[in-house]
């Protein structure tokens, strides 16, 4: 008979091998749906996972749908590290969203350096004001900040819907709920030319490895890997949980906000009811891919952008619908939580004695 | 009844009867409106019962918004396939109970995070029904049938009372067996102990995974015919993402309802209550005011009772009733218009402010919810 002993320490070549094994346990799982579909699977599996890498456009294309992510899920993960489950990352992208965007539009054809950058600000902080409501609430009342952060997504959106279609409605659009397209000096400069690829490539990645640091290296990335051990010993350590609780969401919050807002003054260049694609969502796989660790979740974010942008041609290439795209998502995070005690568990043989 | 419930049947009582005045002066039927409410309710008072039961076995399963749109669409197409509700129901059940296995197998035998386990069953949920949803998109299914005999014919009563969609009297009998189970049975009583305390439960030799694991295969049923009562009952269509966060809700019920079964039927109702009301309150244009001081009404009300039942002075609280006052007067003379998305969001924000009241009470929570809830259970020897 099997049982599960746990490991003190896990090695870190499982750590690593782990997620690897989900991916390819996913494309096998993967083929299967796609065989099920009508479709060749290997073919299947070959669009998705090979052939953006091998066109110009489509590697650069893996940047412009990585950059959010990995923005999302690094906030995410050090909430989810010490157990402050953040799942209305969607919402937050959203206002931040808004509020970059709004201050774009204020500022309409004000050229100006200062202003990309005081909407990246304005995009942080509404996103941070925006998670510190499941945060105050979860802190002074003990709602459950789970619930609370998502009900706050459905709320983002009419927000947004009705904002779109009303005080930020562009002038001259035939009444089309959509704002303006930004001027030049609100959309981010592209760093790659002929691409979308913006600077917010670049800051993604920065802020990623400052993120690293923080957790590896600074006191707070010590509290939160404490307080996801050991909760009472944190306590006892005098880590003070209201203030984690803040910290964790609020930090989620504001890079979700930033990524909200790079889309916005990115890719998209204006403000549309269709502007939250799930990001918010996704970026909770990416954040798990990548082990809860910033470096690890700048490679998921890749992987994730591969399985959008490869699930795209697949859809007008194969016919394959684009639903599968996210069975194929959640698949993966499910592997992912199942492989995962390997990691922590080592599987002994146990021989009754008869 | 118990003297603590007194407030909350004023609260009740002030409500419907708002409701009836509302309806009147806006040249509603109040018994089509009330029969509307009943339908909306269904869906969440089946899925939030499940979960009960889930949550009493100590597992926080997330899943509940994937597994009832799992149910949606599976009741949907074999509804459509074979030409038969009745089928469709048993393959929502059914699904429903597949998809949380896989919870199951996941967080009771490779001791996965339970959070994480039940958002990723949610969205592979989401993407799974869109998968097998696509060919179903404006497809109409055979009508439900409604349980019509001659009760029926009794005005305004047996409209209400009968007359229904066998969705509706599954959800009661469901009330009635779930209650039953976890408060007068041997079973559910050991059902509860894992709950309360796995190591014990384990100790005297109950089976800890096996109770779970089928306390998590009933959830996902009765979650799966939540979402079969939606896309055959009350919709009745298939359209993606069709739950729009019912399945939260139905979390945040059990929330409210402090893990008692007569309750969640109390919050099923409320919020099936807000989403009709906010319905008609766009047809109507009324505005977020007269929600306010419909709130504003109920609070008094709570309030002003508390106080009589527990034989104190009532004038402290003419406060409220001066707030709601004041509230209904400036919604009688100031009526701007109001973008449709606002109202929309009232069901979501009602979510937010019930789970801030019923934490609020933080001791009265932790005692009523199950001691082990959401903690992994490993087995050792």
């Amino acid at each position: 008979m099997l049982m599960l002993e746990p490991r003190t320490a896990p090695p870190a070549a499982l750590q690593a091998a782990v997620p690897v094994l989900a991916v390819a346990l996913t494309m096998i799982a993967g083929g299967v749906l796609f065989a099920a579909l009508g479709k060749n699977p290997v073919e299947a599996i070959r669009i998705i996972f090979v052939d953006p890498l091998l066109d110009p456009f489509s590697r650069s294309e893996l940047l412009v749908k990585a950059a959010p992510l990995a923005l999302i899920a690094v906030g995410l993960s050090f909430g989810f590290r010490a157990g402050v489950w953040n799942i209305g990352a969607e919402g937050q992208f959203v206002i931040g969203a808004i509020a970059g965007g709004a201050v774009g539009l204020a500022f309409w054809d004000v050229p100006g350096l200062w202003l990309l950058p005081l909407m990246a600000l304005a995009g942080m902080l509404g996103g941070f004001l925006w998670a510190m409501i499941p945060a105050l609430l979860k802190i002074r009342f003990g709602a459950n900040e789970i619930l609370v952060s998502l009900m706050l997504v459905y709320v983002a959106q009419l927000w947004l819907s009705a904002l779109v279609s009303g005080p930020l409605r562009d002038p001259a659009g035939f009444n089309f709920p959509e704002s303006r397209m930004f001027h030049d000096s609100a959309t981010l400069p592209i760093i790659l030319g002929g691409t979308r690829a913006h600077v917010g490539v670049l800051v993604a990645l920065g802020i990623a490895v400052a993120a690293y640091v923080a957790l590896h290296r600074h006191v707070f990335g010590y509290r939160v890997r404490l307080m996801g051990a050991a909760p009472r010993a944190a306590r006892f350590a005098g880590v003070s949980t209201n203030v984690m609780i803040a910290a964790c969401l609020g930090l989620s919050g504001a890079l979700a906000g930033l990524a909200g807002m790079f889309e916005a003054a990115g890719p998209v260049g204006q403000l549309v009811p269709s502007l939250p694609v799930g990001y918010g969502f996704t970026a909770i796989i990416v954040a798990f891919l990548g082990r809860l660790d910033p470096l690890g979740i700048v490679l998921a974010s890749l992987v994730m952008a591969l399985t959008y942008i490869g699930g795209e041609t697949a859809q007008f290439t194969l016919q394959i619908p684009a639903a599968a795209i996210s069975v194929f998502q959640g698949m993966l995070l499910f592997f992912l939580l199942a492989t995962e005690v390997l990691s922590r568990y080592r599987l002994r043989r146990i021989r009754r004695a008869a | 009844m118990r003297r603590p419930e007194l407030p909350l049947l004023a609260v009740t009582l002030t409500a419907v009867l708002a409701l009836i005045v509302f309806a009147i002066a806006n040249g509603l039927n109040p018994v089509l409106l009330t029969v509307s409410i009943m339908i909306a309710a269904t869906p969440l008072m089946l899925a939030a019962l499940g979960e009960l039961v889930v949550e009493k076995s100590g597992v926080l399963n997330l899943g509940v918004e994937g597994m009832m749109i799992i149910g949606a669409i599976a009741g949907f197409a074999v509804a459509v396939e074979t030409g038969s509700p009745m089928l469709g129901v048993v393959a929502a059940a059914l699904a429903g109970a597949a998809l949380a296995l896989v919870f199951g197998v996941l967080t009771q035998m490779l001791l996965s995070n339970q959070v994480a386990t039940g958002l990723a069953l949610t969205l592979f949920g989401l993407g799974l029904a869109a998968l097998i949803g696509q060919p179903y998109a404006g497809i109409k299914p055979p009508a439900f049938p409604r349980l019509d005999f001659f009760l029926s014919d009794i005005p305004v009563i047996g409209r209400v009372l009968f007359g229904h969609d066998l969705m509706l009297y599954l959800a009661f009998a469901l009330l009635a067996a779930v209650w039953l189970f976890l408060s007068r049975t041997r079973a559910g009583l050991i059902l509860r102990a894992v709950g309360e305390s796995h190591d014990a439960a384990h100790a005297l030799g109950y089976n800890v995974i096996g109770i779970r694991l089928a306390a998590i295969a009933f959830g996902g049923a009765c979650a799966g015919l939540g979402g079969a009562a939606l896309s055959l009952v009350r919709v009745p269509q298939w359209t993606e993402g069709m739950t729009a966060g019912a399945g939260w809700i139905a979390l945040a019920i059990v929330v409210f309802a402090t893990w008692k079964p007569g309750r969640v039927a109390l919050g099923a109702y409320l919020f099936g209550g807000v989403t009709i009301l906010q319905l008609n309150f766009q047809a109507a244009r009324i505005t977020p005011l007269w929600l306010l001081a419909l709130a504003l009404l109920l609070l008094a009300v709570n309030a002003s009772v508390r106080r009589w039942q527990q034989g104190r002075p009532v004038a402290p609280v003419l406060g409220w009733w001066a707030a709601t006052a004041a509230t209904a007067a400036l919604a009688v003379v100031w009526a701007p218009s109001i973008q449709s998305q606002y109202l929309s969001m009232t069901p979501y924000i009602c979510t937010i402010l019930v789970l801030v009241v019923m934490s609020g009470n933080r001791l009265r929570a932790s005692l009523a919810a199950p001691a082990s809830l959401g903690r992994v259970f490993h087995r050792t020897g």
